[in-house]
C-alpha cells in the first residue's frame, strides 16, 4: 500500500467502519450528555475536533521526545492544554453555547476517545498519519453527535436545528430531550446498525456460496 | 443540617451520576456483569469522589483563586497523584481493603465522573462541608446505579434475546429504562 492509499484509509476509517460512538463505544458521555438538539451535538463535536486535532499533530510531532514511562500524563497535560484553550475561546466567542454545554466542555479532557487516539495511534505514527486519523475520527465522533442530538430535537421537541418541522398540532415527546431519551436513541440506533450489518453479512456470505457453487 | 441532606438526596437520587447526567459511562457499562464487583467498584468509586472533593475545595481555596486557566490541568495531575499515594497508604495499612478496592482505583482516577465531581463542586461554590456530603451523594448514587445495573443484566443473560440486540445495545435500552425511573424523583424536592 503506498503512503497516499494509507492516508486515504486511515482517515476514512473512523467515518464509519471504526465509528468511535457506534462502533467502538467510546466518548459516550458527551455523546449523551449534551444531544438534546443537533446543534449542541455541532458543537460539542467541532470542539472535541478541535482537541482531539490539536493534540494528535503535537503527540505525534513530539512522539520521540516523550518518554514512554510519563506519556499518559503527557497526553493528559497536552490534552488538557487545548481544552482550557476551547473552553475560553467558546466562553469569549459564543457565550450562549458555552452556557448550554456548562461542565462538559471541560469534561472533554476526560473523553476517552481522545486519550484512545494518542495512546493507540498518534503516538505512533508520523505525522500526516496521525492528522488524518485524528481528523476521520473528529468527523465521525461529530457525525454521531449531530445524529443522535438530530433525533431527540426532532422527536422531543418538533424541531431540527432550532426550525421547527410539524407545526402547531405536533405533540413533542418530551421524553426524548430528557436524560432517557439520550440512552435509548443510542440503543435503538445502535439495534438499526447491527440489524444492517447482520443482513449485509447473510448477503456476502450467499454471493459467496453461489460463486461456490 | 437540612442543607447538607437535600445535598446528598439530590446528589444520589434525583440528579443521579450516571442516570441523568451520564457522567462515568464507561465503568457502567463495562464492569456491571456481576453485582459483587459492581457494588466494590461503587465502593471505590465513593473514595475517590471523597479524595477528590478534599482536593478540589483546597485547590479551589488557596491556589487556584491566583490561576484560574491552569484550573483543569491541575485538578486532574493532583487527583490523579493524591489518589496514587493514598492507595500506597492502604497497600501498606489494610491489605484486605487494599484487595477488594485496589483494582479500581487507577481506573476510576480519571474518569468524568471524578472530574465532573470537581467541576460542579466549583461552580456551585459548595463549602467543605457541603462538597464532602456532595461527594458521599454523588458516589452513592453511582454505586446504586452500578448495582441495579448489574442485577438487571445478570437476570438478562437467561434470557433469550434476539441477538442484534444482544450486548450494548441491550444495555442501552436499560440504562433508559432506569433513568426514566429515577426521573419519577425529580419532583420530590424543588431548589438547588
Amino acid at each position: 500500500m503506498d503512503a497516499q492509499d494509507k492516508l486515504y484509509s486511515e482517515t476514512i476509517k473512523g467515518f464509519w467502519r471504526e465509528n468511535p460512538v457506534f462502533v467502538q463505544l467510546l466518548g459516550l458521555c458527551p455523546a449523551l450528555a449534551v444531544t438534546n438538539s443537533a446543534i449542541n451535538g455541532l458543537a460539542m463535536g467541532g470542539a472535541t475536533a478541535f482537541v482531539l486535532l490539536g493534540s494528535s499533530i503535537l503527540v505525534s510531532l513530539f512522539r520521540n521526545l516523550i518518554p514512554k514511562q510519563v506519556r499518559i500524563t503527557s497526553f493528559i497535560i497536552i490534552i488538557a492544554t487545548f481544552v482550557t484553550v476551547a473552553d475560553l475561546s467558546l466562553q469569549a466567542l459564543l457565550p450562549t453555547v458555552h452556557k448550554e454545554l456548562g461542565a462538559f466542555i471541560a469534561l472533554i479532557v476526560v473523553n476517552c476517545l481522545i486519550l484512545g487516539r494518542q495512546e493507540a495511534f498518534a503516538s505512533r505514527n508520523r505525522f500526516p498519519y496521525a492528522v488524518g486519523d485524528a481528523a476521520g475520527m473528529a468527523v465521525g465522533f461529530t457525525f454521531a453527535l449531530v445524529l443522535v442530538g438530530g433525533i431527540r430535537e426532532i422527536l422531543g421537541n418538533g424541531s431540527l436545528f432550532g426550525l421547527s418541522l410539524f407545526g402547531e398540532s405536533f405533540e413533542p415527546w418530551v421524553i426524548m430531550i430528557l436524560p432517557p431519551g439520550g440512552f435509548l436513541t443510542l440503543g435503538v440506533l445502535l439495534i438499526i446498525f447491527a440489524q444492517v450489518k447482520k443482513s449485509r453479512e447473510k448477503r456476502s456470505a450467499l454471493e459467496a456460496g453461489k460463486e461456490a457453487a | 443540617m437540612g442543607d447538607f441532606f437535600w445535598i446528598f438526596i439530590s446528589a444520589a437520587i434525583i440528579n443521579n451520576f450516571t442516570l441523568s447526567y451520564f457522567l462515568g459511562l464507561c465503568p457502567f457499562f463495562g464492569v456491571s456483569k456481576k453485582i459483587d464487583t459492581a457494588f466494590r467498584l461503587g465502593l471505590a468509586n465513593i473514595f475517590v469522589l471523597l479524595i477528590t472533593s478534599v482536593c478540589a475545595w483546597f485547590l479551589n481555596t488557596y491556589v487556584l483563586p491566583h490561576a484560574e486557566y491552569l484550573r483543569l490541568m491541575t485538578f486532574i495531575v493532583v487527583i490523579a497523584s493524591s489518589v496514587q499515594f493514598v492507595e500506597m497508604a492502604i497497600k501498606k495499612l489494610s491489605p484486605a481493603l487494599f484487595r477488594a478496592l485496589g483494582l479500581f482505583l487507577p481506573l476510576i482516577t480519571t474518569n468524568c465522573a471524578i472530574l465532573g465531581l470537581a467541576l460542579f463542586q466549583t461552580n456551585r461554590g459548595y463549602t467543605f462541608a457541603q462538597g464532602i456530603f456532595y461527594a458521599l451523594g454523588a458516589g452513592v448514587g453511582l454505586t446504586l446505579a452500578l448495582v441495579l445495573m448489574a442485577g438487571i443484566r445478570e437476570e438478562s443473560e437467561l434470557s433469550e434475546v434476539p441477538d442484534v440486540i444482544q450486548g450494548a445495545a441491550m444495555s442501552f435500552l436499560i440504562a433508559g429504562i432506569l433513568s426514566m425511573a429515577f426521573m419519577g424523583f425529580a419532583g420530590l424536592f424543588s431548589g438547588t
